[in-house]
């Protein structure tokens, strides 16, 4: 057994984990799971970079990865503050009730 | 498959290792109840409402600078790994990056971010 | 075994001197956190505007040399000069917009300020980025600071709301933007623009798949973060719940900083396979012009309308894009030039109207402003002529160069349909004009909080936009050269 797993598997995973996570920022009404959807997205992405990186011999797509974390990490304080400040100001997270601009 | 044996093994091992010292003491442990070998404090605290009531802010917030400058440290590993190759250059270049670093934390430490009330 | 060390040469620090000079700048302001001032003192704009300039100077005294650096991930060249200079001047413009906005809406005086040099230091990197992932980590820095800035009224509900907008929106379009360039990684096998570039000449891959869906993923997420139809929705919301300081450098230096990486992305890495992605694109320009143009007919609110006035030329930008080669290279960078200073003066004299924390930003607000305030009323009636196109307006030249470009390169329905947007457009934003002389004013008639930085950025702003409406060639010159490095 070689215990290599080949290339078209984990980019398989990989697209699903994206389309959950598209599926998951258009059908969700709350703004975390939105937020988290969006999350899935970007580690899709990282699975993505590992594997073809892996699979091109090149340490590039790992290092990619810490990129990505470090800049979903930082994402995740904004996103989290705006949220928290949206429930200190309403009361609520769900998107459909954010509803004072339109036009 | 072979080269997974001692794995197996080893899993073996702690399984029974385990399983043995947990069901012997359970098997010749002395059993003598009363009320108070019995309440909460020997294992904890008297849970007190639905445990998902509202945290405090201050948690939040905590766990948010926790976060960035955790997630921040991943670049030592690969720094650390490469040291000898890379040099002063690669000295140079942490410790400009740990400085940004530093003034964000003097920043959150005129903000009160790390007081607690 | 040794690694080979790159070895910054004095040069290649006056060309790092912008990003060096925001960094430190930026730092020095969280950093004065600790020497209190009182509340209202301008000490971070006049910070800002010093670090704006110490950027801009730095690149501008290298103007003429070309560097790559960082192993290409950072390349030094006419089109970073061009930009950088650009991003510093739409962030000094924005910092004098906001000098008594900020004071008066009681925005915190400092984060705003870092804030603001944060963002412009991201969209320099992404202009002068040559590799993907430094063009989405500029992006990034960009888009954080931004999310921020937009929300930064903590306690009013419609600034809020279009920070959350603005950021799912924003962070959702990233995330398309990643798997894009991870998807391209994986079939170029580099993110390296100029790699890829040559990757494609060596063996175009017109069937690969993967190809295929990363730019198309890729272009997507552009879409979102240049706010092109049908990835537009965010815009009007973010627009009008922001600050008007903030709408003012976003609208100009966000838009700006995403055709800077879109350009140097499909005519340097993809310019090779341009009939595959041109025809998509003129589609999407199409499409892009006309809803803005429609939909803003209808807004009552100036901040609102100016969004989809926005949108719409993001359409007629897409146009020079679509046209390709040194010419469309060189007429996008001429409008987005002239776009900036035009649009940041309609903006800017929004920031005007009001006192105090007042938002006073509709229609029938400036209902008899031109003749309560004559100035106010000339001033705007040019950027909103400019807008529209009408000589002699930097908005003309800009747009009669565009169109021509584009004409000669052969997209003559494309053209057609640009002209006939742009005849629409004039109807709204005359409309303003008609509301200031002609219309009775409001019951109660809009306060005007005058101040010096403000009003000298609206006249540095007017300056440029009836300059360059008749003495049009040296930018143009300058925008042509500034492309040739490009391709």
């Amino acid at each position: 057994m070689s215990g290599v797993i080949p290339l078209s598997w984990s980019l398989a995973l990989s697209a699903t984990l994206f389309v959950i996570g598209v599926v998951g920022v258009l059908v969700r009404r709350n703004a975390l799971v939105i937020f988290m959807s969006i999350e899935l997205m970007l580690n899709a992405a990282n699975l993505a970079f590992v594997a073809f990186g892996r699979s091109l011999q090149s340490l590039d797509g790992q290092i990619f990865v810490f990129f990505v974390m470090t800049v979903a990490a930082a994402e995740v304080a904004v996103g989290l503050a705006i949220i928290v400040n949206l429930f200190r100001l309403r009361e609520t997270v769900f998107v459909d009730e954010v509803n004072l601009l339109k036009g | 498959m072979r080269e997974y044996l001692p794995i197996l093994l080893f899993l073996i091992v702690a399984a029974v290792f385990a399983g043995s010292t947990i069901g012997m003491s359970s098997l010749i442990v002395p059993r003598r109840r009363n009320a108070r070998k019995d309440s909460a404090y020997e294992c904890g605290v008297d849970p007190v409402g639905n445990a998902r009531a509202r945290f405090t802010i201050k948690f939040y917030l905590v766990a948010v600078v926790f976060i960035l400058f955790d997630i921040e440290a991943v670049f030592l590993y690969p720094w650390a790994v490469t040291f000898r190759q890379l040099g002063l250059y690669g000295l140079v270049e942490m410790l400009l990056f740990i400085v940004i670093l530093l003034v964000g934390y003097v920043y959150l430490l005129k903000k009160r971010a790390f007081e607690w009330d | 075994m040794s690694v080979r060390m790159p070895v910054l040469l004095p040069v290649d620090l006056w060309a790092l001197g912008a990003v060096i000079a925001l960094s430190v700048g930026l730092m020095v302001m969280l950093l004065l956190e600790w020497a209190p001032v009182r509340p209202g003192s301008p000490r971070g704009a006049i910070l800002s505007l010093l670090t704006l300039a110490a950027a801009a100077g730095s690149v501008l005294y290298v103007r003429d040399v070309a560097r790559s650096l960082f192993g290409g991930m950072f390349v030094h060249d006419g089109f970073t000069v061009f930009f950088t200079i650009l991003f510093c001047a739409v962030a000094a413009l924005a910092v004098l917009l906001s000098w008594d906005y900020a004071r008066r809406t009681r925005i915190g005086q400092s984060e705003y300020y870092m804030l603001l040099l944060s963002a412009t230091l991201g969209m320099i990197l992404m202009a002068a980025s040559n590799d993907l992932i430094t063009i989405f980590l500029g992006l990034e820095l960009m888009s954080l600071a931004l999310y921020v800035l937009v929300g930064i009224r903590r306690a009013r509900l419609e600034s809020n709301e279009a920070a959350l907008k603005y950021f799912l929106l924003g962070a959702f379009a990233s995330g398309f933007l990643l798997y894009g360039i991870a998807l391209l990684y994986g079939a170029t096998g580099s993110t390296n623009l100029t790699r890829m570039a040559e990757f494609l000449a060596a063996s175009p891959l017109q069937n690969n798949p993967l190809l295929i869906v990363g730019g198309l993923l890729l272009l997507t997420g552009f879409a979102f973060k240049i706010a092109a139809v049908p990835f537009h929705m965010w815009t009007p919301d973010a627009y009008e719940g922001a600050p008007t300081s903030v709408t003012a450098f976003m609208s100009a230096g966000a838009k700006a900083a995403g055709f800077a990486a879109l350009l140097r992305v499909v005519l340097h890495a993809l310019g090779g396979v341009h009939a595959n992605w041109a025809p998509m694109l003129s589609a999407i320009a199409m499409l892009t012009m006309t809803v803005g143009n429609v939909t803003a007919l209808l807004q009552i609110n100036l901040k609102r309308m100016l969004a989809y006035s926005s949108i719409a030329h993001a359409g007629y930008l897409l146009v020079a894009v679509v046209a390709g080669g040194h010419e469309g290279a060189s007429a996008a960078l001429f409008y987005l030039a002239v776009y900036s200073v035009m649009n940041l003066g309609a903006f800017g004299v929004l920031t005007l109207l009001g006192r105090g924390q007042e938002e006073r930003v509709t229609l029938s607000d400036v209902a008899g402003l031109g003749f309560r305030h004559p100035l106010l009323g000339v001033t705007l009636t040019v950027f909103m002529l400019s807008l529209g196109g009408i000589p002699p307006t930097a908005g003309f030249m800009a747009k009669v160069y565009l169109f021509g470009v584009a004409l000669k390169a052969g997209w003559i329905p494309l053209v057609i349909v640009g002209v006939l947007n742009s005849v629409v457009s004039v109807f709204y934003y005359l409309r303003v004009t008609v509301a200031m002389y002609m219309e009775e004013p409001a019951l109660e008639p809009v306060g005007i909080s005058w101040a010096a930085p403000g009003v000298i950025a609206l006249m540095v702003c007017l300056a440029l936009t009836l300059w360059w409406g008749v003495q049009a060639h040296a930018l143009l010159a300058l925008a042509l050269r500034s492309v040739q490095g490009l391709m």
